[in-house]
């Protein structure tokens, strides 16, 4: 019985793991995750080639960022899944120091106080860390409990996502503090939280909206709600990001304007278009298959890394590998359906294709744990 | 207990976990779907909708005004061309907060209050929020530097680079050539509104205003594409304006100073036609304005003082000042006199200084009166009566014309209505007649109405321009020609036109040829007839006769402004400033073969012989010497050959 479920659940890689001679399981790479990793950066370079607009600069320093990434990536992966159980409770106790520092040293930067600096040597926003801390003190939390969790574990798990989200709430940064929730959550619904629960408290947050709206939410981000049923209201405030983007997404038709073509970015009627909109310049200049390419490889990533959290050796493992997985899927969700204007404009950057450096770093570290929990077997 | 519990609730996990990772999988197709559903909508069913609206975007559509027509002189000089002016020009659809950027322009470029107020006035009234409006006209390089160092700053701003009417002369040829103001709602109302849509400018006054179609040109189009800020980044379509078509004129510019020259700052008025086609050699009148000022901008003070000053300086003296024409009517009522077979160049009468219609007590007096001396001219015939200006002969004469007979006669030299070609609204002066007066004043004709219109005085009133005109058909021995401004169109620079253009030509029958020449001859008396002692010499002679190498044939006048009464002297010092005599002076050169023939006005001047006759004599002097000169050249060039 306990032989046929291990034998169930078994890949091709266990036949493998026995083979050192495998040199990327030695290494603990999975290749078709890099591989189509390195997919969707290539094509994301592509387009941020376009989007840049000539500033060679800015483009150099986007390859090293990727540069480092990768090596963040295979050391994330060698490192055990042990020691990741074993630092999750330190990681987040840091983590929510340094948050409590950004509330009240951090650099301000467009109106939210989300960085905190080191003069002379880096910046950072430690809600980034959040995304990896979060999940990780919550499947720390759940990996020595009977699975899936009681209604008391569940509410203590809800806890230890709820201080950091609030915190980045308060910065404020409603995106990241609802993707740092999420991560969690994705925990929680991978540890078999009762779907029964699930259905209870989004109908409690349904009823709650109102009061959510009125009480929680600041005036600019009822206004991006608002601006998202009706853009043409303040076509050249709020509405414009997302008129703008729809316009060049839509105007790109099936194969798009050509690369380097996109008129709506070259123009500067495309705003961020570097950053938290690229999918619009995508979608101009490469249209509908553009797009479509680019949500097949999410979805392959996807499958593979679920897969891969499948065949983790604990339920540490899985449920973070997991739980990272999903967290990767929420980005790309909530940035392309914020582009496309089915979303609010929330500050979500597209995984592995926006301009900017900590949120790829964050993904990759992602991804090796991931590799990690799938390559380390006995511990 | 615990291995075992762990190893059981592991598999469990895994199955639980695989599960929910399924689960979740297909939560994620299905949201991944959503999204595809999304750009299938966004970029294939929508797509047309979104292409027009990125199209929209960045493209623009704008006119492009036609490079307005030159205006030249007969001499190929240019009197109104364009020169290219940096303009700041803002899209108010493009900026964010328009009054504030206008507050920020105004300081970047340290406008003074009347450019602030002069631009927001045109923000204000702006047909286009999507198109470049221009709201400083003429930039200094250093502010076209600071709006290109603070660009970034001042969404929606761009300088552009235009051409705008120039006019090299200023002053000096102000009310011949006229001037273009900016266009208004008004004018707007009048033109095609789709060729004027990038025009700026129309012609207001004189040449600029009548031959505003020929000027303007067609207008184009430029499709461009335009960024965020409104700002062009390239150019995708053009369709080129036509420019508007060069005007040539017969104006010489030359003359035309030397008018000025020889007012020397009086008010006044000088018209120079080419009597045999009409076309205007000179049209000066002072004081004058500087037409630049319309174009670039003008402070109010300037404005000001141009709208309101007493002299009236916007006020076209030559073709709207209306003045008795005083003695410059004589030889119109003399050759009305022999034609209608009043008088003979024979018949002599007595001149004692005075005229009275039988049984009436007013006296008419001669020019010549004062209480000292009432002797009056003696024995005059018509020949001296010009050249002396007997206004006694000429008050006998005209009493004793039938009123209707002599105004018609007077009609027939363009009197009473306006003749020219293409000068807009000038004034027809008046010719009153019985009707006119019964009419204008409920009065019936008096025999002493005749008597005051046999001087040139009453209710006639003239333009220096129709005077002109009676200076031109007495030059063409009673041939009638129409003044115009215009010599061709495109015309080439140099070389005769001149006979390829018709003039209206309008007999004088009831004056024969022989009588022409009497009274050519008499004219010419008035400015050579010199050296014949007391009440001997032309009126003119002693002012401009004496040193003079060519013939010319002119007549003085002195026309009143107020009445005097009966039995007081003019005196000049008592008058105010408006109430002085007007002088006159119309005259033609050469007498046997005339180029030119002119009429001159000097308001509230005094005498014509004294003020107006030098300045004509000036300005003849002037053009002789161009023909001599020509001539001169013209004969070095045959001998060369």
């Amino acid at each position: 019985m306990i032989q046929a479920d291990f034998q169930r659940t078994l890949s091709p890689y266990d036949s493998a793991a026995t083979k050192p001679s495998r040199w990327y399981f030695r290494l603990h790479i999975d290749p078709i995750l890099v591989g189509l990793l390195t997919v969707v950066i290539v094509y994301g370079l592509v387009v941020l080639r376009s989007a840049v607009d000539g500033n060679e600069a800015l483009y150099t320093a986007q390859i090293q960022r990727y540069a480092i990434a990768y090596v963040v990536l295979i050391v994330a992966a060698q490192i055990p899944p042990n020691l990741y159980l074993r630092i999750s409770p330190l990681v987040y106790v840091v983590g929510m120091i340094l948050l409590l520092l950004v509330l009240f040293f951090g650099v301000s930067v467009k109106g939210s106080q989300r960085w905190l600096e080191i003069p002379g040597l880096f910046r950072f926003q430690p809600s980034e860390l959040m995304k990896l801390a979060v999940p990780m003190a919550v499947a720390w939390y759940l990996q020595k409990r009977s699975l899936p969790p009681s209604l008391k574990y569940t509410a203590a798990c809800l806890g230890i996502m709820t201080l950091p989200a609030l915190l980045i709430g308060r910065q404020p940064d409603l995106g990241t503090s609802i993707l740092v929730f999420g991560a969690g959550f994705s925990v929680l619904l991978l540890a078999g939280l009762s779907w029964r629960l699930v259905l209870w408290a989004g109908l409690a947050i349904s009823a709650a909206a109102p009061l959510i709206w009125q009480f929680v939410l600041e005036g600019y981000q009822r206004q991006r709600v608002l601006t998202l049923f009706d853009p043409q209201s303040d076509p050249l405030g709020a509405g414009w990001n997302i008129i703008q983007s729809t316009t060049a997404i839509g105007s790109g038709g099936l194969f798009g304007k050509g690369l380097f073509q996109g008129s709506q970015s070259y123009l500067d009627f495309l705003p961020e278009a570097r950053t938290d909109f690229i999918v619009a310049v995508m979608g101009e200049e490469l249209g509908f298959v553009g797009i479509a390419f680019l949500l097949l490889i999410y979805l392959l990533i996807i499958a593979r890394g679920l897969w891969l959290a499948s065949q983790a050796g604990s339920t540490f493992g899985r449920l973070l590998a997991g739980a990272f997985v999903l967290t990767f899927f929420v980005y790309v969700f909530v940035n392309v359906a914020m582009v496309s204007g089915i979303l609010p404009v929330v500050g979500v950057p597209l995984p592995l294709v926006s301009y900017g450096g900590t949120s790829a770093i964050t993904l990759m570290a992602g991804f090796g744990v991931i590799m990690s929990v799938r390559t380390h077997k006995a511990w | 207990m615990a291995p075992e519990l762990s190893i059981k609730d592991q598999n469990r996990e895994v199955e639980l976990f695989v599960g929910r990772a399924t689960t979740l999988f297909v939560l994620v197709v299905l949201m991944l779907g959503l999204l595809v559903y999304r750009m299938l909508e966004l970029q294939l069913w929508n797509h047309d909708t979104y292409k027009s609206r990125s199209d929209d975007n960045r493209i623009r559509v704008q006119t492009l005004a036609p490079p307005r027509g030159l205006i030249f002189d007969r001499n190929g000089r240019l009197l109104a061309d364009n020169q290219n002016a940096s303009s700041l020009a803002l899209v108010i659809d493009k900026m964010p907060e328009p009054s504030e950027s206008l507050e920020r322009v105004g300081s970047l470029l340290e406008l003074t209050n009347t450019q602030r107020s002069e631009m927001i006035a045109r923000v204000e009234s702006n047909r286009r929020p999507d198109a470049p409006l221009v709201v400083v006209d003429s930039l200094t390089e250093e502010q076209v530097a600071r709006l290109a160092v603070n660009r970034h700053l001042l969404p929606g701003t761009e300088v552009v680079n235009r051409l705008v009417r120039h006019y090299p002369y200023a002053e000096i040829a102000a009310h011949a050539v006229g001037s273009v103001r900016r266009l208004s709602d008004e004018d707007l109302r009048r033109v095609d509104p789709v060729q004027y849509s990038a025009t700026e400018f129309i012609g207001k006054r004189g040449v600029e205003a009548f031959y505003e179609d020929t000027l303007h040109g067609q207008v184009g189009y430029q499709k461009a594409e335009s960024d965020a800020l409104g700002r062009l980044r390239q150019t995708l379509d053009v369709q080129s304006p036509t420019a508007g078509k060069d005007l040539y004129l017969h104006l010489d510019i030359d003359l035309q100073r030397a008018g000025v020259t020889a007012l020397a700052g009086r008010r006044g008025a000088v018209v120079a036609l080419d009597p045999r086609n009409g076309g205007v050699l000179a049209m000066v009148s002072q004081p004058a304005y500087d037409p630049n000022f319309f174009v670039t901008g003008m402070s109010e003070a300037v404005f000001g003082s141009l709208s309101t000053s007493k002299y009236v300086p916007l006020f076209n003296r030559a073709t709207n000042g209306q003045y008795a024409p005083g003695s410059t009517f004589k030889p119109i009522v003399g050759l009305a006199g022999i034609g209608l077979n009043a008088t003979t160049w024979d018949t002599v009468i007595e001149d004692r200084g005075a005229f009275q219609l039988p049984g009436q007590e007013r006296e008419y007096r001669d020019w010549s009166w004062t209480k000292d001396n009432s002797g009056g001219q003696g024995t005059v015939d018509l020949r001296r009566a010009i050249y002396r200006s007997s206004n006694v002969y000429f008050y006998d004469l005209a009493s004793r014309i039938p009123v209707q007979d002599l105004v018609d006669f007077a009609a027939q030299f363009g009197l009473g209505r306006d003749m020219s070609v293409d000068i807009p609204s000038a004034g027809s002066g008046l010719l009153p007649d019985p009707v006119w007066k019964q009419g204008a004043k409920g009065l019936p004709w008096f025999p002493g109405d005749s008597v005051n219109m046999g001087i040139g005085q009453g209710d006639l009133l003239a333009t220096p321009l129709q005077m002109a005109v009676v200076a031109a058909t007495l030059a063409n021995r009673g041939r009638l020609v129409q003044p115009r401004m215009m010599r061709g169109i495109d015309a080439p620079k140099s070389g005769d036109g001149e006979s390829s253009l018709p003039s209206t030509q309008i007999a004088l029958e009831q004056v024969s040829t022989q009588d022409w020449e009497s009274m050519v001859a008499a004219l010419e008396d008035v400015v050579h007839r010199g050296n014949q002692g007391f009440r001997g010499n032309g009126t003119a002679w002693a002012y401009i006769g004496q040193d003079i190498d060519y013939r010319m044939a002119g007549k003085s006048g002195t026309a009143q402004v107020v009445e005097i009464s009966q039995g007081e002297e003019y005196d000049e010092e008592t008058l105010s400033e408006f109430d002085r005599k007007h002088a006159w002076f119309i005259a033609f050169a050469p007498v046997e073969n005339p180029t030119i023939a002119l009429a001159v006005l000097v308001e509230n001047g005094g005498g014509g012989s004294s003020v107006a006759a030098p300045v004509a004599r000036a300005v003849i002097d002037a053009h002789m010497q161009k023909a001599e000169s020509k001539k001169v050249a013209q004969q070095e060039m045959l001998v060369q050959r």
